[in-house]
């Protein structure tokens, strides 16, 4: 394998890993938001997380790259505060991954959270757990399998993340090209061998994710029926 | 099942009408010319034209892989070369209907000066190429960079589109301040739309020409060929050269 395959996919695991991690930063507090509120917010917030999930990612892309130039309202912000524009940058490309993936993310989670019903907070707030700590204590440890499921299937669409990569990238080795967009890269050029080899590891890797995706759902549903 | 497929398919080839419809496959730079020349062409055979509009280097796995295309325009010479050497096109079909212009832009006005000096004092941001291994106008991109002794100090600041479309938008957004496009990308009406630029001198770098041929699915297509007649008459040539292309 050439040293630039070896960047894209060394690439491609640091930019999966960062974005599960800002994802379930974020997502969490927003998931048990979602499950918990009675605002007529929800609705709104709700379909918003959920956009990227519908939304073409050329038109996200395309967006990304216009809110991050530097007359968007983004790029102007990140230039007042010094830090250049975002675009063509492994920062860039982690804004949008976390964008491109938060229904992955949100989605596993507020059902979690929402199966558990309201009892368990009832009772921990009856033993006098301050909220935070109830949530921290009991919500999220019986949500443990959407919280699970939530990091992998963020990790994984990271890794199978194609068209908003390609059009805020700028396709940089070492810095912004990855895997997807090296296999493109492969066949537009005509090299199908280099392709079918990332290309095929792509299979595998993908599938070996869901695989195990369901045996961990089959060995929770077993210990909580 | 497949030979349902076939019976199904022979009756459709088989239709009367079907001979005046030609689907051409079309090099995403040349949209604009393509849509003006066959909307004459349309009216004045009576043919109806589908276009599709893409990557050539795509374009030839579709082909390779029997997409249902009669016409082929493609963004280089290598790429039907390469066709009319496997045997999926008709020999002897293959021409050049249209030679690309590279040039310097940039949205801003006074950015890009009319020797192309920017390029030795490196005061941008980024500059925008279409990817060399992909695009023949980031090839030529990259050649002039070389010509003129300047690849190695503007390396860090290259961002590559994946085709000339691309680069286009990532300039146009102003995400990069300036790059490499097709003269054809920033010319409206024959005119600059809008910023600077330096039309890159023939001489430093090889010529983007840009073959048409004839397919194998085209073969019995009266219609394509007619088609390909049209493309090398004085009219359309006259639409191309007004579009930023040379012939």
């Amino acid at each position: 394998m050439d040293h630039e395959t070896l960047q894209a996919i060394w690439l491609t695991l640091q930019l999966a890993t960062a974005t599960t991690l800002v994802l379930l930063t974020v997502a969490t507090p927003l998931a048990w938001w979602l499950s918990q509120t009675q605002s007529p917010w929800r609705a709104p917030v709700g379909a918003l997380v959920t956009l990227p999930l519908v939304l073409p990612p050329s038109v996200l892309g395309f967006y990304l790259l216009v809110v991050m130039g530097p007359q968007g309202p983004l790029g102007q912000m990140t230039q007042a505060l010094g830090w250049g524009v975002l675009s063509f940058s492994f920062t860039g490309l982690l804004i949008g991954s976390v964008i491109f993936s938060l229904p992955f993310a949100v989605q596993p989670l507020q059902h979690a959270f929402e199966a558990l019903g309201p009892r368990p907070m009832e009772v921990a707030a009856t033993l006098r757990a301050s909220p935070l700590d109830a949530f921290f204590s009991v919500a999220l440890p019986q949500a443990q399998s959407g919280l699970i499921t939530a990091a992998i299937l963020s990790f994984a669409h990271t890794v199978g993340e194609f068209g908003v990569v390609l059009m805020i990238g700028g396709n940089i080795p070492g810095q912004t090209r990855v895997v997807s967009t090296q296999i493109y890269g492969h066949v537009e050029a005509m090299e199908y061998t280099q392709a079918h080899w990332l290309a095929g590891g792509m299979v595998l890797f993908s599938f070996a994710v869901l695989m195990g995706l369901a045996l961990l759902k089959n060995r929770h549903s077993r210990v909580w029926p | 099942m497949k030979h349902l497929l076939l019976a199904l398919s022979t009756c459709l080839l088989a239709l009367p009408g079907h001979a005046d419809t030609v689907s051409v496959a079309v090099a995403a730079n040349f949209t604009a010319p393509m849509q003006k020349i066959t909307a004459a062409f349309e009216q004045e055979t009576g043919h109806r034209v589908i276009l599709a509009f893409g990557s050539t280097g795509r374009f030839y796995a579709q082909i390779k892989n029997g997409a249902p295309f009669e016409v082929f325009l493609a963004a280089d010479d290598e790429t039907p070369a390469k066709l009319e050497q496997e045997g999926l096109s008709i020999k002897g079909s293959r021409f050049t209907y249209a030679v690309g212009q590279l040039v310097l832009w940039s949205p801003q006005a006074g950015m890009v000066d009319a020797q192309g000096q920017v390029l030795k004092t490196g005061r941008f941001n980024k500059i925008a190429l279409a990817d060399p291994k992909l695009a023949p106008y980031g090839l030529a991109a990259l050649e002039t960079m070389t010509r003129l002794g300047v690849q190695e100090s503007l390396r860090p600041q290259w961002v590559l589109g994946e085709n000339i479309a691309q680069t286009y938008q990532f300039i146009s957004t102003g995400n990069a301040q300036l790059g490499f496009v097709a003269l054809s990308q920033v010319l409206n009406d024959s005119r600059m739309a809008q910023g600077s630029a330096w039309v890159i001198p023939e001489q430093l770098h090889t010529p983007i020409r840009q073959d048409a041929l004839l397919l194998r699915k085209g073969q019995n297509q009266p219609a394509a060929l007619t088609l390909l007649q049209y493309l090398q008459s004085e009219k359309a040539r006259n639409i191309i050269r007004a579009s930023g292309y040379k012939i």
